[in-house]
């Protein structure tokens, strides 16, 4: 089976953002990353290869130059090829899915496909389901537990109340991870050899013939949000500070 | 006037709560509003629609949710009803569907929304789990929003303008995914995207019983009981409850974090609670910068007694 995985490079959790020119972040000094949950995306694609001989997992990645770093990540875990979409414009979300569905499409053999739920940059929680709307095959988001039975695909998705719905799906399909679907390996150090010596095969945006100007989310501004003013510690005994603190929660801040 | 389509969330028939937030926010401007609902009868509904134009009511022989065909149902009631901006509520379903329903419909769709400007087509939502915001506009000929619940205050629903009732048809297809079983929690939880109020536990709770003491005190105050990463990575809770950027992004009016160091991983799934108050026995634990009330003490003491006076305060 070819099997794909979608990954978004994205900066590190720890890094502090700040707006430039109110449009764009200030790129200085920010760490990249795999955004996590297409780790385990990775994982799982990874996992998935290991059970079926013959089989490959390619990465796809779309952004700048530094979206091969991320693809490198990946190809050190154990991917087996990787895609750069070499796209220097901000896509929407439904464009970065299109030129990502052209990628794979051009693939007739394409399987499972395996995303992220969300990318923790803009948090737009659709690329992965659009991206399975254009090819026109079946998807499930928010994946806990995912099956291979040589025939269709099972999974399990959290939903509401810790509830979750059992799915089938035949292949190929669109798998999106959330936390909790499996441990990410690490690159071991053959690994991390091996990939350097991979070549990433690059696609150019107007080759998937998609292009800025169809955009139809557009970002206006950004902005940091207001800071919460510095709260207060109650003082006194256990008991006096717990009293005191069910007074204001129910007369000042009203909450109760 | 725009035509404002909403889909309204019902939950085992069960009105959500949230549909609320999304009618008070399509009320306001006196747009030309429709609600959709999935449902074998609307009556149950009616009373909460009042103010909204028209219903469509969605029938079928099995209206048990499957994305699929719940998607090719929306996207030709916008087509036909011409609903220019369809907005739903950025629940466990509405993530699922929204997206799906913006490629049918071809149209634009910003996700968990905190604002929207329904004229405009512009809404603002967080980006970079929560440190940023950002403001998007979409364009074209349909807009399609999904709000994050607990940010509008509802208002309760006129008494008078009862909606017209239409009918329409559950798409007939086959679903390509289909959804063969939902498998309830044993434990009877309270969502905790739709809690009022949240009482959370962090590593310092040191063992799986212990959270009793959370679940006593949030059954007191009707509230959802959450968790910190360390708490869910040691075993205490179970992954549905762990808030944070790797967990759920939860809104409440109040959110009680027991015995949480408060790292930005934990902060950016709860910093936008209306009141947080942190309860921790180190008084530099970083929490205590970001809540509104803190209490420097043991958790195993000051929650049992918290537990007792909120008793005493709420009856
Ligand atoms: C990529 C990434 C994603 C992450 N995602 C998340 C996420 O989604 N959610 C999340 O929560 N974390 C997340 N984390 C982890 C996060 O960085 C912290 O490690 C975690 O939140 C710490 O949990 P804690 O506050 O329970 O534990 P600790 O940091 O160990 O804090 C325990 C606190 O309890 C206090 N304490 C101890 N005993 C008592 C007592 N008896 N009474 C009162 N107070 C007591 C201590 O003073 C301390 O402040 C993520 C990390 C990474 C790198
Ligand atoms: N630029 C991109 N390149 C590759 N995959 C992406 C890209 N953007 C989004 N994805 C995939 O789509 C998922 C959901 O992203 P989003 O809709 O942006 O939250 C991510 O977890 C990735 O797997």
């Amino acid at each position: 089976m070819n099997i794909y995985v979608c990954i978004k490079q994205v900066p590190d959790t720890e890094a502090s953002i700040m707006v430039k020119d109110g449009r764009s972040i200030n790129e200085a000094n920010v760490k990249w990353i795999v955004s996590p949950y297409d780790e385990y995306a990775i994982e799982e694609a990874l996992k998935l290869k290991e059970k079926i001989p013959g089989s490959s997992v390619t990465a796809v990645g779309l952004g700048p130059e530094r979206v091969q770093n991320a693809l490198r990540t990946a190809l050190a875990m154990g991917a087996d090829s990787a895609v750069h979409v070499a796209c220097e414009a901000v896509l929407d979300p439904a464009g970065t899915a299109r030129a990502l569905a052209s990628v794979i499409s051009a693939d007739k053999d394409f399987g499972v496909i395996f995303t992220g739920r969300q990318a923790i940059d803009d948090d737009a929680y659709q690329v992965h389901l659009i991206l399975a709307e254009e090819l026109a095959v079946p998807a499930a988001t928010n994946v806990l537990a995912f099956h291979w039975d040589g025939q269709k695909v099972g999974i399990e998705r959290e939903i509401d109340e810790g509830a979750r719905e059992v799915i089938e799906m035949s292949i190929p399909c669109v798998v999106a991870a959330a936390k909790g679907l499996n441990t990410p390996r690490y690159a071991s150090m053959m690994g991390i050899m091996k990939a350097k010596k991979i070549a990433i095969r690059k696609v150019a945006l107007p080759e998937t013939g998609v292009d800025e100007a169809q955009n139809r989310v557009r970002l206006l501004t950004l902005s940091s949000p207001a800071e919460k003013p510095q709260g207060r510690i109650i003082p006194g005994e256990p008991e006096a500070a717990v009293r005191e603190l069910v007074r204001l929660l129910r007369d000042e801040a009203k909450v109760l | 006037m725009a035509n404002i389509g909403l889909y309204i969330e019902l939950k085992d028939g069960v009105f959500k709560k949230s549909n609320r937030e999304l009618l008070t926010l399509a009320r306001r401007g006196g747009h030309n509003v429709t609600a959709v609902l999935f449902c074998p009868d609307v009556q149950p509904y009616l009373e909460e629609l009042n103010g909204v134009r028209a219903v469509i009511h969605v029938e079928g022989a099995d209206l048990s949710y499957q994305p699929d065909l719940y998607a090719r149902t929306l996207a030709s009631l916008i087509e036909e009803f011409k609903l220019d901006v369809f907005c739903g509520m950025h629940s466990a379903q509405g993530k699922d569907l929204f997206p799906r329903l913006a490629a049918k419909a071809k149209a634009g769709l910003v996700n968990d929304c905190l604002s929207v400007d329904l004229d405009e087509r512009k809404a603002v939502k967080p980006v970079y789990s929560g440190k940023l915001l950002a403001t998007y506009r979409v364009e074209g000929a349909k807009a399609l929003f999904t709000l994050r619940p607990n940010v509008i205050a509802a208002e309760p629903a006129g008494a008078n303008a009862r909606p017209e009732i239409k009918k329409a048809a559950l798409d007939g297809g086959d679903p390509a995914a289909r959804i063969v079983d939902v498998i309830k929690s044993a434990a009877q939880m309270i969502d905790l995207n739709e809690a009022v109020i949240i009482v959370s536990g962090g590593r310092a709770m040191k063992a799986k019983e212990n959270f009793a003491l959370l679940e006593d005190l949030a059954r007191v105050l009707h509230a959802g009981v959450g968790a910190s990463r360390a708490a869910v990575d040691a075993g205490f809770a179970s992954s549905d409850m762990q808030v944070g950027q790797t967990g759920k992004v939860v809104n409440p009016k109040l959110y009680i974090a027991c015995g949480i160091s408060g790292a930005i991983q934990h902060f950016v799934g709860m910093k936008t609670s209306k009141v947080i108050v942190a309860v921790n026995k180190d008084p530099e634990a970083p929490i205590f910068k970001k809540a509104d009330y803190g209490i420097v003490g043991d958790l195993f003491t000051v929650v049992p007694l918290l537990k007792e006076e909120l008793k005493k305060t709420l009856g």
